[in-house]
């Protein structure tokens, strides 16, 4: 590699300092909003990070990653609700408000969706990819809309935050810190799958399938494996979302919120470790300082996505830290 | 005689009206290089296709190495030790050299499904991949990403990663285009010495390298092979020299 430290990892470095210290001081100064508006980084970008497993490294557009990450916020609502009432879940299982657990389910159950979803979604390629994945998690959304035992269109209460032993997860601090050392596990997940054997043979399908097919390595389960993986980080961020809102509805399974996934990857730089954060950062910071002012920040938050996608391929990262190499 | 390594037999594929290969039968020796030439729209790319798999053919059966090849896909093909090269170079642009050939390694190890160990300083992988990229006269050039390599180097670098498969057999789909004299004469004595690793079938257009190297030529004109034998006989048979060779030989 190269000699000393790049740019990109010291752009890298102060985004986590930032994303660190900025709540510390804000809890410090009595100021909690803006450790909640720390968290929601964290955890979008936790699910953008899932994301770009399959975006990013292995080419492969979602446009129905909100199917996992709604599931997820579901697994954490549905559980809460339970647990709440003493009743029972499904199956006779018992419900509980412990977090690990919680993740746990909600990891499987987007591991087991994703399974299918990806074998008949990766049949196709290009745009059909695209259009089949979006069909797939529009099914789930209306699904969740028609249910009514789980609030259906309204959406679901989580009345008290979901718990974790030795933590107050009501507090924002301790709960900031859980999704940050989330977000750290799946950025370290991130890291080694890209520089693994099977990230060789993903980044590989991406660049040239045929290339891959003919070393004798087949794409489509290679591209399943990264679907399933991408799609169970992605859920495990839609329970921290939950949690953090202490509320899901659909609107976490619609296609708004697949585009607004897909947004903060492109935004921040695909395929970069880093880029999902730094994605997430200038969204929601956007939304912050510019919904304050008028509805209509999402024009301006597409203004720079113009930018983005017209001269910096490699998104705000590529922009201020150049071109990755691989060596 | 021993059974041929790979093996054809009355190999049909229709596209329309278009007979693109009208029952070729064709078989590869252990230790021989066999040359497929003909004229360009003789139905050569369709064959390397259904020999590869990516292309099924209306009937007939290929044979490797005793097992019909019907209905296994390119990348069970090569798993079964079949090598090829592109008629235009296939690679994977951004990766340097060396991660195009170690990506070859790790197919080969058969170790794809590993999510942790990082590649970079794998002596496993770069041990056998620099080695490749030495033998086709790469190495200087290992850390140079694909996509910026010279026409001449991403043919040799499509070599590289033939070999580092270990292949039982090669299928070379015009090795020597664009490569101009030099590269030429230099890929030709290369695969001279190769054919005694696994044999070759080479499709190309350079009469002069086919005829340095064939152990055996076939001549496929509109889908058909119409003569298969030594240099001296295909140089000699009127049939070919009208459909193909004109004055050349």
């Amino acid at each position: 590699m190269m000699a000393g430290v790049s740019r990109e990892t010291w752009i890298s470095a102060v985004l986590v300092a930032l994303l660190v210290a900025v709540p510390l001081a804000a809890t410090a100064a009595g100021e909690p909003f803006y450790v909640t508006l720390a968290t929601r980084i964290a955890i979008l970008a936790l699910a953008a990070v899932g994301l770009n497993i399959a975006l990013g490294l292995g080419g492969l557009v979602s446009f129905g990653h909100a199917a996992f990450f709604g599931l997820g916020g579901y697994v954490a609502g549905i559980f809460a609700t339970h647990a709440f009432n003493g009743a029972p879940l499904p199956f006779g299982f018992a419900a509980t408000t412990a977090m690990p657990v919680i993740w746990l389910v909600a990891i499987a159950l987007c591991g087991l969706v994703a399974l299918p979803i990806g074998a008949i979604s990766l049949r196709t390629a290009g745009v059909y990819f695209i259009m089949i994945t979006l069909a797939f998690a529009q099914m789930i959304y209306y699904f969740a809309v028609s249910w009514p035992d789980y609030g259906g269109e309204d959406g679901l209460s989580i009345y008290v935050r979901n718990s974790f032993p030795g933590l107050n997860t009501a507090q924002p601090l301790p709960y900031f810190l859980l999704c940050l050392g989330l977000l750290a596990a799946g950025m370290v997940l991130f890291w080694c799958i890209q520089g693994s054997r099977f990230g060789a043979a993903l980044e590989a399908s991406r660049q040239n399938a045929t290339r891959l097919a003919a070393v004798g390595i087949t794409p489509f389960g290679i591209r399943l494996a990264a679907f399933v993986i991408s799609a169970m980080m992605t859920g495990l961020a839609g329970a921290l979302f939950a949690d953090l809102n202490r509320f899901v509805s659909p609107s976490m399974l619609s296609w708004h919120m697949s585009g607004e996934l897909i947004v903060l990857i492109i935004l921040g730089g695909k395929g970069r470790l880093f880029g999902p954060l730094a994605g997430a950062m200038v969204y929601v910071l956007f939304e912050y300082a510019l919904g304050g002012i008028t509805e209509r920040w999402q024009f301006f938050l597409g203004l720079i996505l113009l930018g983005v996608v017209l001269f910096a391929r490699g998104g705000l990262l590529g922009l201020l830290a150049g071109k990755t190499r691989h060596g | 005689m021993a059974e041929p390594i790979l093996q054809l037999s009355e190999i049909r594929k229709t596209f329309g009206a278009l007979k693109a290969t009208d029952g070729v039968s064709l078989d590869l020796r252990k230790g021989e290089i066999h040359a497929l030439i003909g004229p360009n729209g003789a139905g050569k790319s369709t064959l390397i296709h259904q020999i590869c798999g990516s292309i099924r053919p209306d009937s007939g059966t290929i044979r490797f190495l005793g097992e019909d090849m019907a209905g296994l896909d390119m990348a069970a093909r090569v798993r079964k030790g079949l090598g090829r090269s592109f008629q235009i170079s296939s690679l994977a642009p951004e990766f340097s050299a060396l991660r195009n050939v170690m990506l070859a390694v790790q197919a080969r190890q058969g170790s794809s499904y590993r999510f942790f160990r990082p590649v970079a300083g794998d002596r496993s992988l770069t041990g056998p991949a620099m080695a490749m990229l030495e033998r086709v006269g790469l190495e200087k050039r290992a850390k140079v990403p694909a996509a910026e390599l010279s026409h001449g180097e991403r043919r040799q670098l499509e070599i590289a990663i033939a070999l580092a498969l270990e292949p039982k057999a090669f299928l070379f789909d015009e090795p020597m285009a664009g490569l101009g004299p030099e590269g030429s004469k230099r890929l030709t004595g290369f695969l001279d010495g190769l054919r005694h690793e696994a044999p070759i079938l080479l499709v190309e257009h350079d009469m002069d390298a086919v005829f340095a190297l064939a152990d055996r030529i076939s001549v496929l004109v509109y889908g058909r092979i119409i003569a298969t034998g030594t240099v001296a006989e295909i140089r000699s048979d009127p049939e070919v020299r009208r459909a193909y060779l004109g004055d050349a030989a």
